[in-house]
């Protein structure tokens, strides 16, 4: 079989490629922070919460994280808007979908991040007179964020490796510039080869920045 | 009412919606099983080996954890043909799969596998055991509590992972369920099915792993 690689569209196009790179990240810069915030809640109500509080984050964190993300995009993209009249751009639709489902892994990274808190520490915090919200802000968090920072790090990899199911909507991230390649020129093949190296290189680079970031914060 | 309807809606699409959840179980079978034993294979060359086959297999698993799965997926489904590989759909999706998941499996396996303990190996090799024996009498048994509650993580997102070769075109739960939308117009209540259906095989098997989990827990101690 012989065949000419002919990257020829993509190089006349790369500032298209580029831009779904961009869109990529930014897709990843909305998700990780709302994915974090839910996250971390979600995890103190399971840690500090009442049992029914600690119950439903379960049920929460178990239906999310069984089903597919490709699942859940559709299921919020198609089906939520036409069960509560919603609407919402797909933009919006899927920046919600990743950070909910992002935030069921997290929730499990913050608890145990949580629950590794030394005890004495918290003690120490009240012993000093300080309030709940104050051992919470003071304490706990800052202590919770170095232990967890490795992990968290981790989830954060893997959100911006999921954006790449925002795909499927449409939206013009960089998995979509490949098969927008492919439908403008059925050079698939070429398309992969450039999105694929693409991909890795912002994923190491993400890797090695949150790397150095984890050395600056490490817990001695 | 409006509850009857739903449900003879849902009986109407089962018998296609069945035919999708077969095709996601066998394919994820498949999958689980060649890359089982890919992975643990992988893993024991990457412990074992010199320097520079372990270099390249980390180059390999590097490569695919610093790329999504569906790129992944896309790329070797495509490339296949270049490879001089004609297989049928369902087969090339396995390949594809296999491919970025054998990866995940060896970093588990690997991981376990360090975590015994290095007198162990030791001992064994005083006793006379050459490396087979060893690998099979001393290190898999004890490599093995830290190796399935993991491995069941990964089980869960390689059926979690099936759902992306609905994108090529292959009628799995995923693109089964995306067919019984488009013709009744129920998105809700077709995905909200499919929800429960991965739900429910994924939560037996995360289950299962927590009850190994436990029946492992004493060697801790």
């Amino acid at each position: 079989m012989s065949y000419d690689f002919n990257f020829t569209f993509i190089w006349n196009n790369f500032d298209v490629v580029l831009m779904g790179l961009v869109n990529s990240l930014r897709l990843a810069a909305l998700s990780i922070p709302i994915a974090m915030a839910l996250g971390l809640l979600l995890a103190l109500i399971y840690v500090d919460g009442h049992r029914i509080g600690r119950g439903l984050v379960a049920g929460y964190v178990e239906v999310v994280r069984n089903a597919p993300l490709l699942l859940w995009v559709y299921l919020v993209f198609y089906g939520v808007p036409q069960a509560t009249g919603l609407r919402y751009d797909r933009e919006v639709s899927f920046v919600a979908t990743l950070s909910c489902y992002g935030a069921a892994y997290l929730v499990e990274v913050f608890r145990s991040g949580l629950e590794s808190v030394p005890r004495g520490q918290i003690d120490a915090g009240y012993a000093i007179g300080m309030t709940s919200p104050q051992v919470l802000l003071h304490v706990r968090l800052p202590t919770m964020f170095r232990i967890i920072l490795p992990a968290l790090s981790n989830s954060c990899i893997s959100l911006f490796k999921d954006t790449s199911i925002a795909m499927v909507l449409g939206i013009p991230e960089l998995a979509f510039t490949a098969q927008w390649i492919n439908t403008s020129t059925f050079r698939v093949v070429e398309a992969w080869m450039v999105i694929v190296p693409l991909y890795l290189v912002t994923t190491y680079a993400i890797i090695f920045a949150l790397r150095r970031l984890e050395r600056r914060f490490k817990v001695a | 009412m409006e509850e009857r309807d739903f449900l003879s809606l849902v009986i109407v699409a089962w018998p296609a919606l069945q035919k999708g959840v077969l095709l996601t179980l066998g394919l994820a079978a498949v999958v689980v099983a060649i890359t089982l034993v890919l992975g643990v294979t992988t893993a024991v060359v990457m412990v074992y080996a010199g320097r520079w086959t372990r270099g390249v297999l980390r180059l390999y698993v590097d490569f695919i954890r610093g790329v999504p799965a569906l790129a992944i997926i896309f790329s070797i489904y495509y490339l296949l043909p270049f490879a001089g590989l004609q297989l049928r759909e369902f087969d090339s999706a396995a390949v594809a799969l296999a491919v970025f998941f054998t990866a995940h499996v060896t970093e588990v396996a690997r991981g376990a596998l360090e975590s015994v303990a290095r007198g162990q190996e030791d001992a064994a090799k005083a006793v006379g055991l050459w490396f087979m024996q060893r690998l099979a009498y001393v290190v898999f048994p004890q490599a093995m509590r830290r190796f399935l509650p993991p491995w069941m993580n990964v089980v869960v997102e390689i059926i979690k992972g099936t759902a992306l070769v609905s994108l090529l075109g292959i009628v799995d739960l995923m693109l089964a369920t995306q067919q019984v939308v488009g013709r009744t117009f129920e998105a809700m209540l077709f995905y909200g099915v499919a929800v429960a259906i991965y739900v429910l095989i994924n939560a037996t098997l995360s289950n299962l792993s927590r009850m190994l989990e436990r029946r492992f827990a004493y060697l801790d101690r």
